[in-house]
């Protein structure tokens, strides 16, 4: 089963649409590199896919649940269970800590816990910013922070949108080694991005264009490709 | 978890939360002032009008009855009838004991001042008889407290002092009375035989009132000449009351038609109907009628400025939500991509009202307890500038405030709630 499957979406603002007939099916642990110039759609078709915005037209289905009928509180439930999201602006609660700033995506998804979260932050290598605040943190921790906090809760699905547009070549760089450890472990990838290079280490690049997919096609992969995921991402990541 | 996310949002926004608790703070000490003045303002309308004489007037049940019905004052039937001197402590034992500030006898004869003369009225009374009362406790009572308006040029009458006389303003000015001269009271008794006194002027006295054309000696000195020794012809009561309400004036008419629930709220209440009927109850064949001017005008004052009070309560607290109102709305705006990020994390909009309730209520918290100290002290203030005494803190000001407090804060609230209802992740974070 196709963890993400869209047919014919469609996206209307007014009198202007965002997308076009986007049809696109993810597999599981599958990594998927969204590319396009700015207003080619690829952050409304973000939007839907995160459950963060409802298709004007066509079926969206997520881990074999329909989306385009779900009222705003089912799709808050879906966002939480089945989706980490990683923000290009990071998106950090500033006077929170870093270990809570993990906590917190565990709080509203189920308890929060601390000793986990130390873990996960062990896990992208900011153990020893536990305590710091964000604004204490570089740009490469701060989105070392994001995506642990994005892989707390196990996600089906990771969806990034520009993880790497505010780093230097080092940070990138750390940040898609990360990526492929996940990829590694299982966990499919939906990465928005700008840049080729860093599209490049997908296994399948999708080109949109005034909201149309106009070339989607698989590359090498980078890292070791995955099978069926059978476990939580970050409990695996910290074998 | 959620503490956290509170205590980090009250010391990040500790100056906007600081402005939210003096918004809080002001309509908190207002309305606590407000508050506590409205409910303490009838003991205090009732201290002021006290000066203004007795609201309760206690004469013999017969006398009342040919007073009430034909407003006779002399004579056989009216004039021969009398109350017991010795029954008069019991006035302080009633239930309402407290609220009976002071009560003075008084036996009225008429004298003249020589032969020839028109008769003129002698009033005996008590003006600050101590008492021991059948309780135990003690108090002294009488004219100088009740008539504490009166002008006295000259000494109050000591009660044991038997000789001393005070002469009304307007009889000095016409005979030429001076305070010091000695005067020859002369009184004939029912059996036409005359009496004569020489008494000794201790005060001329201004009452703006009939008392200026009269004499007022001790009750004692008064039964004495008349030999009416043991008797009182009235007794005017003091008395600290609850403002009338349809209770009190259909008791008023006949308690005895009141249900028997009515008739406890009305017996345990101190409206002055009450009180007069049960200082009747330990006074033998008395009847105690309310001076309704005074009665009624302690209603009237205590109404307006109640609803005075009530209003302003209002109007501070409607200027404090919408303070807050704004103020929440400004930080949840300021906020928004935040707000939108908990969104995105899961938070469902209840738990995003309750978050920026809590902070609210923190502010509100704050500004609650320094707006009640605050208010205190206004009502302190209020107290000193309008009635010359402190205004008691109520107890029940406190879970007052308490709801108000939060009731305006969850109305404040409601604007920004919207706001957060409407407030889409995909908006704030990815800017559409």
């Amino acid at each position: 089963m196709n963890i993400l499957e869209l047919h014919d979406v469609s996206m209307v603002y007014g009198q202007v649409a965002a997308l076009r007939n986007v049809s696109l099916t993810v597999s599981p642990g599958e990594w998927v590199a969204v590319m396009g110039a700015s207003g080619s759609g690829k952050t409304t078709l973000m939007n839907i896919i995160g459950c963060m915005d409802r298709a004007s037209h066509g079926v969206v289905i997520l881990d074999g649940e329909k989306l385009s009928r779900m009222a705003a509180r089912d799709l808050t439930a879906i966002r939480r269970d089945k989706i980490g999201l990683i923000f290009q602006q990071f998106h950090l609660v500033p006077y929170l800590t870093a270990v809570e700033n993990i906590m917190i995506a565990q709080y509203y998804h189920s308890m929060a816990d601390e000793k986990e979260a130390l873990q996960a932050l062990e896990r992208v290598g900011l153990q020893h910013r536990a305590r710091h605040l964000p604004r204490q943190l570089s740009g490469g921790e701060q989105q070392r922070l994001c995506i642990a906090r994005a892989l707390i809760n196990c996600p089906k699905l990771v969806l990034a949108d520009e993880p790497t547009g505010n780093l230097d070549e080092d940070n990138q760089n750390t940040v898609l080694d990360l990526f492929h450890r996940l990829h590694a472990e299982g966990s499919a990838i939906i990465m928005v991005t700008h840049a080729p290079d860093v599209a490049a280490h997908a296994q399948r690049v999708v080109h949109l264009e005034f909201g149309r997919i106009v070339n989607d096609a698989p590359r090498a992969p980078h890292g070791i490709s995955s099978g069926e995921p059978d476990k939580c991402a970050v409990g695996n990541m910290a074998k | 978890m959620f503490f956290e996310i509170v205590r980090g949002a009250v010391t990040r926004q500790k100056r906007k939360l600081l402005v939210m608790a003096c918004a809080m703070t002001l309509g908190i000490s207002l309305a606590t002032a407000m508050l506590n003045v409205m409910f303490d303002v009838g003991d205090k309308v009732n201290q002021e009008l006290r000066a203004y004489g007795a609201n309760i007037v206690v004469s013999p049940r017969g006398a009342s009855f040919l007073g009430d019905i034909y407003g006779v004052e002399e004579g056989v039937g009216v004039a021969d009838k009398y109350l017991a001197e010795a029954e008069l402590p019991r006035i302080k034992t009633i239930f309402w004991a407290f609220n009976i500030v002071d009560f003075t006898p008084w036996l009225d004869i008429m004298v003249r001042l020589d032969e020839d003369s028109a008769p003129v009225r002698l009033a005996g009374a008590w003006f600050s008889k101590h008492l021991d009362l059948p309780t135990g406790e003690s108090v002294d009572t009488g004219a100088v407290n009740l008539k504490s308006w009166w002008d006295v040029r000259g000494a109050w009458l000591d009660d044991s002092d038997i000789s001393g006389v005070m002469v009304g303003s307007a009889l000095a000015a016409k005979r030429g009375i001076k305070v010091g001269g000695t005067l020859p009271v002369r009184f004939r008794d029912a059996d036409g035989a005359e009496w004569v006194e020489r008494m000794t002027v201790r005060a001329v006295f201004h009452s703006g009132d009939r008392e200026d054309e009269e004499l007022v000696a001790t009750l004692a000195a008064v039964q004495k000449l008349a030999g009416l020794e043991g008797k009182v012809r009235r007794v005017e009561v003091s008395a600290l009351t609850t403002p009338e309400n349809d209770l009190a004036r259909r008791a008023a008419q006949n308690p005895y038609t009141l249900s028997r629930q009515d008739w406890e709220v009305w017996y345990c209440t101190a409206y002055v109907s009450a009180i007069a009927y049960q200082i009747e109850e330990v006074l033998t064949n008395s009847r105690a009628k309310p001076v309704l001017q005074v009665a009624e005008s302690e209603g009237i004052i205590l109404r307006k400025t109640r609803l005075l009070m009530l209003l302003l309560t209002i109007l501070s607290l409607a200027c404090t939500a919408l303070a807050i109102s704004n103020l929440v709305t400004a930080s949840v705006m300021e906020r928004s991509a935040q707000i939108g990020l908990l969104k995105a994390l899961g938070a469902t909009d209840g738990q995003i009202y309750l978050l920026i309730l809590a902070e609210a209520f923190v502010a509100t918290a704050l500004g609650g307890v320094a707006g009640y100290v605050v208010g205190l002290g206004f009502a302190s203030i209020i107290g000193q500038a309008v009635f010359g005494s402190n205004v008691a803190a109520k107890g029940l000001v406190i879970p007052l405030i308490v709801v108000l407090a939060l009731l305006v804060t969850i109305g404040g609230s409601l604007p920004a709630m919207r706001m957060l209802a409407r407030l889409r992740p995909a908006e704030v974070l990815h800017g559409r």
